[in-house]
């Protein structure tokens, strides 16, 4: 499965489900504002690592309301404590899918410690993460998507020939934050 | 007369003034009472994370999701903490309040606090984060204050609280 192929099956079921969605900086967000733009996607443009949090801080703040975070296997392992966290904190409006390409992709495909040993699925459970599931395919994916926890996606390294995302770090958080509670209830 | 309050109560109290309704922390001894105080609040989400840098990630999603969050950490967490406080904080305009215990000031007693103890204010002003550092009798004001430059300059803001602080000097 490609990743860009992964990230729009996610990108459809966020957009059925009314979720939100934070995503991982570099070609993942690229990729996703290419197959499925939307003001609830939040892209990053920085902070490595910090996907699955921001998205936790939110699903916290907004319990009815349905949050995926879209990360990658290095990123996570850049922040392995979050898996910890997750598993202590997160609800049941929570869902981190990590598409593990086993590549740093968007910096050369240099590769992650989970091309040689590291299952981030048995990671994941060893933090205390009670749903976990493996998905493979594209209909894997879609099926795994459904509940909340962790969804570790084997993707195939490379990224797709998408160009820059065409919006300011401003312009990008004030429509998601438009869409993510309404101005009335705002101070 | 009523007991003075402890400076733990000041901040807490503080951070109710303020608003402050979801905080992420990495415990400082320092920080124990305010940990507690945080935790019984039903109003308030706690969330103890693994590092600062994850809970400067939390608060940032828990703004965007509308509520008016803070960390509390040791100073030695800002250094764990520069690129995320760069690179998403000041980078969108989000706003954080850094509730932040200052060790290797004077009265430090590990001698491995002193390198970031010294390095803390010259680190915030590098980056032109706001910081304040009050005596426990103008703690509550303060901190309400500092979360409102955070919020209308839409930046993080720190507040630094040393150890004489904590022994209520």
């Amino acid at each position: 499965m490609r990743r860009i192929d992964a990230i729009a099956v996610v990108a459809e079921t966020a957009d059925a489900s009314n979720a939100l969605v934070v995503c991982n900086l570099g070609y993942p967000s690229r990729e996703l504002f290419f197959v499925g733009d939307r003001a609830e996607n939040f892209y990053m443009l920085g902070s490595m690592g910090l996907a699955s949090s921001i998205a936790l801080g939110l699903s916290l703040a907004l319990p009815e309301r349905r949050v995926i975070a879209i990360d990658g296997d290095g990123s996570v392992l850049m922040n392995l404590g979050t898996l910890a966290t997750i598993a202590s904190f997160a609800s049941s409006n929570y869902l981190l899918v990590v598409l593990d390409n086993r590549v740093y992709g968007s910096t050369g495909c240099q590769p992650t410690c989970t091309s040689r040993c590291t299952d981030l699925a048995a990671v994941a459970r060893g933090a205390g993460v009670r749903d976990v599931r493996v998905a493979s395919s594209e209909e894997e994916l879609r099926m795994s998507l459904s509940g909340s926890g962790v969804v570790v996606a084997i993707v195939e390294p490379g990224n797709a020939d998408v160009p820059v995302i065409p919006l300011s770090p401003e312009e990008i958080l004030s429509r998601f934050m438009e869409r993510a509670f309404p101005r009335v209830r705002r101070s | 007369m009523p007991a003075e309050l402890r400076p733990s109560e000041r901040i807490y109290r503080g951070m109710k003034s303020a608003g402050i309704d979801l905080v992420a922390s990495v415990p400082c001894v320092n920080l124990q009472e305010l940990l507690c105080l945080l935790s019984s609040d039903p109003d308030i989400i706690h969330i103890p994370v693994t590092r600062e840098e994850e809970g400067i990630g939390v608060c940032a999603g828990a703004y965007m999701g509308g509520r008016s969050p803070a960390i509390a950490m040791q100073n030695s967490g800002l250094g764990n903490s520069i690129n995320a406080l760069a690179s998403l904080n000041m980078l969108y305009g989000i706003p954080v309040l850094m509730v932040i215990s200052h060790r290797g000031t004077p009265g430090e007693r590990l001698v491995g606090q002193i390198p970031m103890g010294r390095l803390t204010e010259p680190l915030l002003n590098t980056m032109g984060i706001k910081f304040f550092r009050p005596r426990p009798h103008e703690a509550e004001e303060i901190i309400e204050n500092a979360w409102r430059l955070a919020v209308n300059e839409r930046r993080p803001v720190a507040v630094l609280l040393d150890i004489q602080f904590w022994e209520g000097r």
